[in-house]
């Protein structure tokens, strides 16, 4: 673990390892988060937003999670709910083997070791204060003193591309959107974090730049010995960051398993529809046909059974009425399909099985 | 290392490293209305300071035979009072007591209103709604009958007027302050701040004040004026400042009998009430223009 | 230029806005460009880049701050001298518009329906009776299920996509000449956003119609456009052919965008190439070429004159005095 200079020094133990490699950094299971909407003078009382509806999960130390999906598929709720900046309705967090928020992880000492970088690089810095004022601010509340985490500050600034002498002393409207966020990553850093979410954090970024901050990122990770959740909706940037890929449909897991077989052979059909919405990028080979018609159903009244039967092209009867695990379909790779699973019945199933 | 050579950065602003007021003010300064606004203020205010050594005669001696004389009267350069004393002195010693009474009201609703406000924005929940309920029952009241009924109950005098025109306030002031307490607490960085492991003291100290406070004086300012006509129509009333003291909303209660002898010199007061608040106005409307910050 | 003539020809346009102070900011700094009848372009470019700027030239969108410089000519008609009457019959008749966000063109307060039939009645003068019908044919025509349903719905009883269809419905109520999106799909999920890419496509291969398409994607360019236009800076600098430009870059900053992208040729772990720096700020351009800091081929004299477009290919062009060595670059 490399360590970053002038942290207070009263909490030795915090940030090491605690259950050894095996153990993942952080274990999900369970997670349920349904947000009650309001019943109004003409519509129905109390609909239930069901933002994310059991979703289990690990991240391994030292490796990159991506997580994909679509609007409304609640990958930035799991996010939310990780940093407790929500409370989950159920599940369970555990982190490097302790539960958080027990006697042994309160949820202080768990909030120093998880950061969060946002998509939007403006509302996520406060207009008054100073770069180096928002970077230190993290030490400063943990007990480090001034000169300290003003120190810090300009080693993470210099860290992350950003000259202290000249950026030091800015406003968060006298830089640029790419310059922002590396004052959001070096905040993020600043308190000496295992584990760093990115939910679209790179999603509002000009495309000349977002290669930057994606080189950036790859650098802090081997620096600092991170482990990254990586949240966004751009397929190819999740490809290139990611070791292992989550797919979210409507508050579940779709998919999971190691980039590599997920992109090349997907296991969901909706994992499949995405990677062909992308397009083409080949002037002479033009998309021709929409994978998936309609948009996203409303996560109020998800479909019964299977979530994505409405807009998927291999649906059976089997799919309406069971809602499906998640199935093996390769090495470390799982799939929420009936397809994927030999005894459901679906028409398809036992040719998959012939086929393999 | 390869990071940093890869992203010298490239953008330069002028306006770079200078503070949030500075920029404020030099905004701020280019606004010729607001800056007119601002030196009429400032030269009322120095007049009703250093009154005692400008004025041109004593604000409470009268002669019976100068009685209602008209603007140019000799000595009297802006007239007569009904009582034969020198208006322009009565004017400028007048502006004492009415920029106080305009001012410091809103002052002390400034700072109960906007602790109430950002209290309730904050915390939130139910606390918020129960204290936002409370102040919707002072608003259900027009200000000017609420500020005659509680002045009328607390008695005349001048501590009395600025105790009921400080209720009458505390309500809008703390409406404005948890509108805009409600909106900075969901933003991002407060999030961020929270997730840094911060106490909720620490982030309203850090990072809500110093977004909130600027909206809510900018408000504030605008509500002196408004202050400013309250007291001089409780003056009016006989419930606020009393004879033979200068003050404008009682020298027009006092004047209202020449109106039809000295319509000039009557309205003389009611022109400096005029010009008095259209003056703050102008200023909060510019100093709101300048607090925006641009992307 | 062969047979028919442009329908849209832009000439030297220079856009600059009032920032307060006396001073201004040139957002678009001698832009030409020209459109053949049932041709797509496709606007590439970054924030700042003046892409937006030069769509909304056409329509004449700008806050009465904005000074326009050169000509801008649609359909034989100088847009940038038109009297207000004639500019309020010109749009949606002749150039109409879609947005980012389909807030900016339906009225949250009307039936979707209703602002088509609106539309047409007030272009055509024709009856209420006779405007439904055709706003149910728009319906039909953009792939809105149930469309006869729908037409009563208010904007916020739609999903994304849904309010995008009846946005591009509105848009070609009048049968317009000329469409003008700015960055349509952006706010879209990618599965909503290939289904509009396809329907604009299969739109403009139907009606005919011209489209300028505003964008910061490459796929999303090379999928819909016929022709690219790489924007940087206020000025266009490459121009030709949408295969053309993406397989034989000349451009300095087209070849490092095209690089830079995630994915397809890029290794995991590996580090991707990038352009060093942020985008240009308007109100501090560099001198010469505004590429220049950010150029790993930039000489002096790149500093000092603002490069010419120079033809590298047929009808491809870049602005760049150093092509030869770019081309040098790429082969090698």
């Amino acid at each position: 673990m490399t360590g970053v200079i002038g942290l207070p020094a009263h909490v030795p133990e915090l940030g090491e390892d605690r259950g050894g490699p095996a153990t993942p950094l952080l274990a999900v299971s369970g997670l349920i988060k349904h947000f009650g909407k309001r019943g109004g003078f003409l519509s129905k009382a109390g609909a239930v937003v069901r933002a994310v509806d059991g979703v289990s999960f690990d991240v391994a130390k030292g490796e990159t999670l991506g997580i994909v999906g679509e609007s409304g598929c609640g990958k930035s709720t799991v996010a939310r709910l990780i940093m407790q900046i929500i409370k989950p309705d159920a599940g369970e967090l555990l982190f490097d083997g302790e539960a958080v928020g027990s006697a042994e992880l309160d949820i202080r000492s768990f909030r120093k070791q998880v950061q969060m970088i946002f998509q939007d690089s403006y509302a996520s810095l406060n207009p008054r204060l100073t770069v180096e004022d928002t970077v230190a601010f993290g030490p400063r509340v943990h007990g480090a003193s001034r000169a300290q985490s003003i120190t810090l500050a300009h080693d993470l600034l210099h860290r992350v591309g950003l000259e202290p002498g000249r950026f030091a002393g800015r406003y968060p409207h006298e830089i640029s959107g790419g310059q922002r966020q590396r004052v959001n990553i070096a905040r993020g850093l600043a308190l000496n974090p295992r584990l760093l979410i990115l939910d679209e954090a790179v999603s509002a970024l000009d495309k000349s730049v977002e290669a930057q901050v994606l080189n950036l990122l790859l650098d802090l990770k081997a620096e600092f010995g991170l482990t990254y959740i990586f949240i966004s909706h751009d397929l190819n940037v999740v490809r290139f960051m990611s070791d292992r890929v989550m797919v979210m449909y409507l508050g579940k897991v779709a998919e999971v398993g190691p980039a590599d077989a997920v992109f090349s052979k997907p296991g969901h059909p909706y994992t499949e529809a995405l990677l062909a919405s992308m397009p083409s990028m080949d002037p002479d080979n033009r998309t021709q046909e929409a994978p998936i018609t309609g948009d996203p159903p409303n996560p109020i009244n998800p479909p019964p059974g299977c979530r994505f039967h409405t807009r998927c092209k291999y649906a059976a009867d089997v799919c309406k009425v069971d809602e499906p695990l998640l199935y093996g379909v390769g090495d470390m790779h799982l799939a929420a399909c009936h397809i994927a699973n030999p005894a459901s019945g679906h028409p398809l199933a036992t040719q998959a099985k012939v086929a393999a | 290392m390869s990071a940093i050579a890869d992203s010298p950065p490239v953008v330069v602003l002028a306006q770079a490293g200078k503070g949030y007021w500075a920029s404020v003010w030099s905004r701020l300064i280019k606004d010729k209305v607001a800056m007119t606004a601002l030196a009429v203020i400032l030269v009322i205010v120095l007049a009703a300071i250093f009154a005692p050594y400008i004025a041109p005669a004593d604000p409470f001696k009268g002669s019976m035979l100068r009685r209602l004389k008209p603007i140019g009267f000799p000595g009297y350069p802006l007239g007569g009072d009904e009582l034969g004393r020198d208006m322009l002195t009565r004017l400028i010693y007048g502006g004492r007591l009415s920029i106080f009474m305009g001012v410091l009201p809103v002052l002390c609703a400034f700072v109960v209103g906007s602790s109430i406000g950002i209290f309730a924005g904050y915390v939130g929940g139910w606390i918020n709604t129960l204290l936002m309920r409370i102040i919707d029952v002072f608003f259900a009241f027009p200000s000017v009958l609420l500020a005659i009924a509680l002045s009328g109950a607390l008695g005349a005098g001048i501590l009395n007027s600025i105790v009921s025109l400080t209720i009458v306030f505390v309500p809008q002031i703390a409406r404005v302050a948890e509108a805009v307490t409600t909106q900075i607490r969901t933003r991002d960085y407060v999030e961020a701040a929270r997730v840094s492991g911060a106490g909720a003291f620490t982030i309203v100290r850090m990072h809500v004040l110093g977004n909130v406070l600027g909206p809510i004086f900018v408000f504030s300012t605008s509500l002196i004026s408004v202050s400013m006509i309250l007291a001089a129509g409780l003056s009016f009333l006989g419930l606020g400042v009393k004879p033979p003291e200068a003050e404008w909303g009682l020298m027009l209660n006092t004047l209202r009998t020449a109106i039809y002898s000295q319509p000039l010199v009557a309205a003389l007061p009611g022109l400096m009430i005029f010009m008095v608040s259209i003056s703050f106005n102008l200023f909060s409307d510019g100093l709101r223009s300048a607090m925006e910050v641009k992307q | 230029m062969n047979g028919a003539g442009p329908i849209v020809d832009v000439k030297q346009l220079t856009v600059d806005f009032a920032t307060g102070g006396g001073a201004s900011v040139r957002a678009v700094a001698g832009v030409d460009l020209t459109l053949k009848p049932g041709e797509t372009l496709a606007l590439l470019g970054e924030s700042g880049s003046g892409k937006s700027v030069t769509l909304r030239a056409l329509m004449r969108l700008h806050p009465k701050s904005a000074r326009f410089g050169g000509s801008v000519n649609v359909d034989g008609r100088d847009i940038l001298a038109m009297p207000a009457g004639d500019l309020a019959r010109y749009r949606g008749k002749i150039v109409s518009m879609i947005f980012q966000d389909p807030g900016l063109a339906l009225d949250p307060v009307y039936r979707v329906g209703d602002q088509i039939a609106e539309a047409v009645m007030r272009h055509e003068g024709i009856s209420r009776a006779e405007a439904r019908k055709r706003a149910l044919g728009l319906f039909e025509r953009v792939r809105i299920p149930s469309p006869d349903r729908r037409l009563d719905n208010y904007p916020h009883e739609m999903s994304g996509g849904m309010r995008q269809r009846a946005m591009i419905a509105l848009a070609l109520a009048c049968r317009p000449k000329v469409l003008l999106a700015d960055e349509p799909t952006t706010a879209l999920d990618a599965t909503v956003q290939i289904q509009v890419l396809l329907l604009l496509r299969e739109l403009q291969r139907e009606l005919g119609l011209a489209v300028i398409f505003v964008t910061h994607d490459i796929g999303v360019a090379v999928e819909v456009a016929d022709r690219i236009a790489v924007m940087y800076g206020g000025r266009i600098v490459e121009t030709g052919p949408c295969a053309d430009v993406i397989r034989n870059a000349a451009h300095p900053y087209t070849l490092g965008l095209l690089a830079s992208r995630t994915g397809h040729g890029a290794a995991k772990g590996s580090r991707l190439v990038t352009i060093p720096g942020s985008p240009p700020d308007l109100t501090n351009l560099p001198p010469g070429c505004s590429f220049s800091p950010r150029c790993p081929r930039a000489i002096e004299a790149c500093r000092q004159i603002v490069p010419p477009l120079v033809v590298t290919g047929p009808g491809h062009a870049a602005a760049c005095i150093r092509v030869d060595a770019a081309s040098v670059a790429l082969s090698a």
